[in-house]
């Protein structure tokens, strides 16, 4: 076939042209199908609120419940922790969880409403594993400096009681407080920071 | 005259597609150097475990259910009820270690004859997307029997997602497609394990060899042999694929089922290293295992991660340590392919990669004490200077001058005398007087085995420079 007398810019005009309408049209259709992948409704109502009671709940104890699918953690903490807690903050890396998740209502030295009273989601901030409690001082595995908390046995993350990190460990960031309130005394509403919230 | 019907089918089809072109270029008439040694069956190793992770593939999904509360139950009736459905699970479990263990010694040839080099580049860059792409493939395929492994596992790798800024906890939100791992990332991780990635396994595998078969083979002396013809265009020292290395590559066969079937019969769990202890117990999001640990063949990686004090550097790391593998033909600036001919430097900055490599690969199995991660971090930092400083001792090395042809190996038979001399020097001649005769025994030589040893030490140590 004769190339002469043909006009190359219009073809660069069509072929461009058509390429744009073509990447548009893959644009368009990309949303459906990665939007698909998002959690869906039903997931996402999943994430209701739950009630826990901590009547029973004796010093020293803690009790794990599931909210979103996460594990939430409630800890009585005797008071000989809470003196430890104010006391050692020297080897923590977010002290004052300026940098951390919580509400407001829980950001301040033992990290919870009521001082004794500590919850948090269990999952290390670093890549989710759920770390162990433990409790002892200075056990043999953990080193002479551990004065009890929570130690992740995936990376070596390790948290105090107030689930504040130590230094020079993977977790970036505190332990995550989850938005929660209290409805009776003993009756602890994990997901909602205030009444207002579920209106 | 009678008519053919069978040779007029033969035809008709011919003349309709390319068998007989496609059968010559890339087995009969393929031409590979003809000095391949023991590395070369790895290639053809994968590709036979790739066969069987899809055979055994397609018989499990027949009963796995892909449903957070049936998975882990489907698992054990594939293991207990389905006839024969134990083989064909440890088929698919052993399979996945194997194809790994084949992988790594498949690139560890491409290390040491330089198969990576110019001219080619392409088939070592689709080698490495194979390499992610199987490792997504294993990740994924780990997640179906929703042990505790499984879940945990699952949660720590999309978990490095959250790490990236700004888009980093949307994109594993995307990924989960829920808060946390659940019944909808089983069920995406089962789509993208049995039809996703094969699909893209299959098609780089293609990319892989049509990109070979371009270039052609490289050899254990690292020359081209395309730059030796005989007058009729084919490489003096080449032979055709088909029947010389088929034929070959079927002894490799048989000795690969032979290792394969003693773990697959005798060691399907291969002591918790092929599949975890803690995946014998279904998936409890509330507690983590006290102890764990990836599968056996990403835990160089996970080593390297934890060896970071950062969460984002722990993950840049880790990517880095796969990303530093794809650039090796341009880190490499050596004129000279094969470890045959290439200087000590190179030599020892291997044999230094080998043990940071195995070294990670076992620390990531140890739960992460103090002088774990200690470790850890010096074997992180050798395997990236191993790359990194690549241009650098690559450029200072003296090679050694590379032969215009392939060597002629030394054959078994050339080893007897000196087998022979070594094993005299070894033992010592006894004879006693018994019952009137004299009796001669063979005795161990100790001061003979010494000197024996040491000279095969100063051997080793000298085929480093």
């Amino acid at each position: 076939m004769s190339e002469q007398g043909v006009d190359n810019s219009k073809r660069q005009f069509l072929t461009t042209a058509l390429t744009v309408v073509g990447a548009v049209g893959t644009g368009y259709i990309a949303v459906p199908f990665l939007s698909q992948m998002q959690p869906s409704t039903k997931a996402k109502a999943a994430g209701a609120p739950v009630e826990i009671d901590i009547s029973k709940l004796e010093t020293g104890q803690l009790i794990r419940a599931a909210w979103r699918g996460k594990p939430v953690w409630v800890l009585n903490r005797t008071p000989d922790v809470l003196e430890i807690l104010a006391s050692n903050t020297d080897n923590l890396a977010d002290p004052d969880s300026q940098e951390s998740n919580q509400p407001t209502s829980s950001q301040n030295e033992f990290r919870s409403i009521k001082p004794e009273i500590f919850i948090a989601v269990g999952l290390c901030t670093h890549l989710g594993c759920s770390p162990t409690f433990r409790p002892e001082t200075a056990p043999n595995d953990l080193g002479p400096d551990w004065k009890g908390g929570f130690f992740c046995p995936c990376h070596g993350s390790g948290f105090d009681l107030a689930g504040r990190v130590v230094k020079g460990v993977p977790a970036p960031t505190n332990l995550d407080v989850p938005p929660h309130h209290y409805i009776t005394d003993t009756l602890v509403l994990i997901g909602e920071d205030t009444v207002e919230d579920s209106a | 005259m009678k008519t053919n019907y069978v040779a007029n089918c033969g035809t008709w089809f011919l003349d309709r597609f390319p068998l007989t072109k496609l059968w010559n270029e890339h087995m009969a008439q393929y031409y590979a150097p003809k000095n391949f040694n023991f590395w070369y069956f790895f290639g053809s190793l994968a590709l036979l475990v790739l066969v069987n992770q899809f055979i055994t593939g397609i018989l499990l999904t027949m009963n796995y259910k892909p449903d957070a509360s049936l998975a882990f139950d489907s698992v054990e009736y594939i293991m207990r009820e389905v006839p024969w459905g134990w083989l064909v699970r440890y088929m698919h479990s052993t399979g996945a270690s194997a194809f790994f263990i084949v992988v790594y010694l498949h690139m560890f040839r491409g290390l040491i004859y330089g198969s990576y080099k110019q001219p080619r580049e392409l088939i070592w860059i689709f080698g490495m997307l194979l390499f992610v792409a199987l490792m997504a493939e294993a990740f994924m395929g780990y997640l179906l029997p929703w042990g505790q492994m499984s879940y945990w596992g699952a949660q720590v790798i999309i978990s490095l997602f959250s790490a990236i800024p700004v888009i980093g906890d949307d994109l594993s939100l995307w990924v989960r497609g829920d808060y946390v791992i659940s019944d909808a990332t089983l069920n995406r991780f089962f789509a993208f394990h049995v039809i996703a990635i094969p699909l893209i396994l299959i098609m780089l595998v293609f990319l892989h060899i049509i990109a070979l078969h371009e270039v052609g083979s490289n050899n254990p002396d690292g020359i081209e042999i395309k730059d030796s013809k005989d007058p009729w265009g084919h490489p003096v020292d080449g032979i055709p694929f088909h029947p010389y290395y088929t034929v070959k590559d079927i002894v490799g066969v048989a000795v690969f089922l032979f290792f394969f079937a003693t773990v697959l019969f005798y060691m399907p769990e291969m002591g918790g290293y092929f599949l975890e202890h803690a995946n014998f117990i279904p998936a409890d999001p509330l507690a983590t295992p006290e102890h764990i640990a990836p599968v056996w063949y990403f835990t160089p990686f996970y080593a390297i991660l934890r060896a970071i004090p950062d969460k984002f550097a722990g993950v840049i790391a880790m990517g880095g340590a796969i990303v530093v593998l794809f650039l090796l033909p341009w880190l490499d600036r050596s004129p000279v392919k094969s470890i045959r001919y290439r200087g000590g430097i190179y030599k020892k900055a291997l044999f230094l990669f080998v043990i940071s490599f195995l070294g990670l690969g076992y620390l990531g199995m140890q739960a992460p004490t103090a002088g774990a991660t200690m470790m850890a971090r010096v074997f992180t930092s050798i395997y990236f200077a191993f790359f990194l400083l690549m241009p650098i001792y690559t450029r200072w090395e003296k090679t050694k001058p590379v032969p215009k042809r392939v060597n002629q190996p030394a054959s078994i038979e050339d080893h007897i005398p000196a087998i022979k001399e070594s094993f005299a020097a070894m033992t010592l001649e006894v004879s006693e007087q018994k019952n009137g005769h004299t009796v001669k025994h063979t005795r161990p030589n100790p001061s003979g085995i010494a000197h024996e040893l040491s000279k095969l030490v100063k051997k080793m140590k000298g085929s480093l420079d």
